[in-house]
């Protein structure tokens, strides 16, 4: 994985000094809170509903052990023993003092990390796909990109204040799992007739309280006029975008209204005018990138080992595991484990500092020192020989972490809701926990199989539910929460936005409405037809008549 | 309001006309965007230098026609999370404008160096914070990612550097 040099040292050291300063300032009265605000939040302080709340950047999710380790520290030193994993691939402590902010930077910094953009109208991490460089069928690491692209949007003078929020995703594979359509920008790797390498390049996806999927602006941009292109996008953006409403601020909504046609005549103008800026120094720059994402020294190993076979007949529950969360690695001899931190009635995406530091163990011994975090809030070791799966499984259940249940109905994707953010218009994590415990069984889950059911506190959609399989929304009515359940979203690369089933539940109803869902998709399914496929064919009308009939 | 230019308060030495004064003896005047092209024919035979006062709506392309006789823009900065300027000041940049490129409106010292990488170079401030401050909080990054920014001397492009000897002689153009 990626490594600072004597440059990016430097860089996050000043940019760590200059938030000091700025704290300080804001300490003395010399700024004041409306001042201070874009500057604490473009270093990712939030003030939340008890506390602050500080997100730390993880660059397209990849983690070495060292960096998990320092965070685990972070959570036991700063905050209350835990941590949690976000839907864009970063970590966010919620009880953090201001005072503590700039000495947390520090140690952030001691291990190549920061909290740059990691909120605030900028350009924030860039994420991708959370099995890259491991994943079968991958045409390129996206990885290496993700970085170039971090360079490029840190403390970019003339994005630094855009509209919006700004949201890039990457993907290197076919099947997407990092959910460029439903990003500001989404990247496709794909490769022309001629076997060269480019983007598809997708603007004006996004969630929130107008869902909208990607359009796509160019199928095949060259890949080394990647970052003059997107200086393009952005500078119409940043010229275009609407400010006078915050919720009609996003890219998507200036694609809407001025059409696709007009939005990509805007860029490819912009684009064309310019042209006497250059490449070269990108290209090399993103070949120096990817040296640090060569792949690792893997072993010529077989595809079949005999313990593991051996370990999995002796284990059901063992079995079970490797079943449902396990995937398949390029290699032979090697697997992608994943890590559920899904545990029935969990909180989704939290781990404790003791947990960080039991995966961080387990990376430096089984695979290859590096960790991922998921947009689904789960944890990835991406490159583990079968051999070695069974002796992880067993550490990972001494530490509460080897839920089986990996795409399954209690992998569900939470956003923290009213139990935390100052946004929220109910609560997430309590609905997100009773449904992990109705469900608890796994084989009940395997029934039903693979589903993505995504839960938000508030029409801002952090927790994903417009691209839910089943989404469910919190809200209030005259001061009580309730929810609302859509069906057929996805995030895919066959993305849809869900559409509201009906009239919203109370919050101790929702794991009742799920299971009379998954009732009903059980019953009408088609052998081998998963839960989505069988939506899109049959309509909402069979699942309406099981919700609400008889109510 | 103080006028900061290369790290010091000085003397504007613009006059800035509102639409209805008409055209003074000053060496420097500023007219508004509308007056520039409503009033061009007569402005281009001014004797002195001309400026413009540039609402942040306007687009770079309109400016074209007019851009090499112009001896300051001044681009404004409604509220200093409105940063459309940031863009039209790279802009111009781009199209060759070289002189003076100055920012109005309600703006901070912590973001006087991303001004300054625009290629804007004097900012028209308010009394809220003295000289040091924008001094010091203009100077915090020594080196920046993005290339093709205005820097002083000191401040460095962390890719240029990594790939000294190349930026020169070696980059071909973008398919543009």
């Amino acid at each position: 994985m990626y490594r600072y040099d004597e440059f990016d040292h430097q860089f996050v050291k000043e940019r760590t000094a200059q938030f000091r300063d700025q704290a300080d300032r804001r300490l003395k009265g010399e700024l004041t809170e409306d001042d201070f605000r874009p500057l604490r939040l473009m270093s990712g302080f939030y003030l939340q509903l008890h506390a602050y709340m500080l997100r730390v950047a993880v660059p397209y999710g990849t983690l070495s052990s060292r960096q998990m380790r320092q965070l685990g520290m972070i959570a036991d030193k700063y905050d209350r023993g835990y941590g949690h994993f976000t839907t864009r691939q970063n970590i966010q402590y919620n009880w953090i003092k201001l005072e503590d902010t700039a000495d947390i930077l520090q140690a952030l910094a001691e291990v190549e990390m920061h909290a740059i953009q990691t909120s605030g109208n900028c350009i924030r991490n860039v994420t991708t796909d959370h099995w890259a460089g491991a994943a079968a069928d991958e045409i390129a690491d996206p990885r290496p990109v993700g970085e170039l692209l971090r360079q490029w949007s840190s403390l970019h003078p003339e994005f630094s204040f855009l509209p919006r929020k700004f949201k890039i995703a990457v993907t290197g594979a076919p099947n997407d799992r990092a959910a460029i359509k439903v990003h500001d920008i989404g990247l496709r790797l794909h490769k022309n007739d001629k076997k060269e390498v480019g983007w598809e390049v997708m603007v004006g996806g996004g969630q929130g309280r107008t869902p909208m999927i990607a359009v796509t602006v160019r199928d095949f941009l060259p890949e080394k006029e990647l970052v003059a292109y997107l200086e393009a996008i952005m500078r119409v953006y940043n010229l275009y975008g609407r400010r006078d409403n915050k919720y009609k601020a996003r890219i998507k909504i200036l694609v809407h209204e001025i059409g696709a046609e007009k939005f990509r005549a805007e860029v490819e103008s912009e684009y064309l005018r310019h042209p006497q800026q250059t490449t070269e120094v990108e290209t090399r720059e993103l070949a120096r990138i990817a040296a640090y994402f060569a792949e690792p020294k893997y072993e010529k190993l077989s595809r079949f080992v005999p313990a593991f076979e051996e370990a999995k007949r002796g284990n059901p529950d063992f079995a079970r595991w490797v079943k449902n969360n396990t995937a398949a690695h390029k290699r032979d001899g090697y697997t992608i484990v994943n890590i559920s931190l899904k545990a029935a009635g969990e909180i989704p995406g939290d781990a404790t500092g003791e947990q960080m530091r039991v995966m961080a163990d387990l990376a430096e011994a089984y695979s290859f020192d590096e960790l991922r975090v998921s947009h689904a809030q789960n944890i990835v070791l991406a490159h583990v020989k079968l051999a070695d799966v069974f002796t992880i499984w067993q550490k990972l259940g001494e530490h509460g972490l080897a839920a089986a249940n990996y795409g399954l109905t209690g992998d569900i994707i939470a956003c923290p809701g009213l139990d935390y953010c100052a946004l929220a218009t109910a609560r997430s994590i309590p609905i997100a926990q009773s449904i992990s415990r109705k469900f608890a069984d796994y084989t009940r889950q395997e029934e039903i199989g693979n589903i993505k059911i995504n839960i938000s506190g508030c029409i801002n959609a952090c927790g994903h539910h417009h691209v839910g399989h089943i989404g469910i929304l919190g809200l209030d009515k005259k001061g009580e929460e309730y929810y609302q359940i859509t069906l057929g979203g996805s995030s895919s690369e066959n993305a849809s936005i869900g559409t509201i089933l009906g009239p919203g539940f109370a919050g101790h109803e929702v794991p009742d409405a799920i299971d009379k869902i998954l009732n009903t998709y059980v019953k009408l399914r088609a052998p081998h037809e998963e839960f989505l496929a069988t939506y899109r064919r049959v309509g909402a009308t069979p699942f309406k008549e099981a919700l609400y009939a008889t109510a | 309001m103080p006028l900061l230019k290369n790290s010091a308060f000085v003397a504007d030495e613009w006059v800035h006309l509102d639409d209805d004064t008409a055209l003074a003896d000053a060496n420097r005047v500023t007219v508004s965007f509308a007056r520039l092209q409503k009033d061009w024919d007569t402005l281009a035979k001014f004797p002195g230098v001309l400026g413009v006062r540039l609402p942040n709506t306007v687009r770079a392309t309109d400016l074209m026609p007019y851009l090499s006789q112009l001896g300051l823009i001044v681009l404004s900065f409604p509220g200093f999370n409105d940063g459309r300027a940031y863009s039209l000041a790279r802009q111009l940049r781009l199209d060759g404008y070289q002189s003076e490129l100055r920012a109005t409106g309600n703006v901070l010292p912590d973001q006087f160096q991303f001004m300054r990488q625009v290629g804007i170079d004097s900012v028209e401030v308010t009394e809220r914070f003295p000289l040091d401050v924008w001094q010091r909080a203009s100077r915090q990054m020594s080196l920046s990612y993005q290339r093709g920014l205005f820097h002083p001397v000191d401040e460095r492009e962390v890719w240029s550097e990594r790939h000294q000897g190349f930026a020169a002689w070696e980059e071909q153009p973008h398919a543009g």
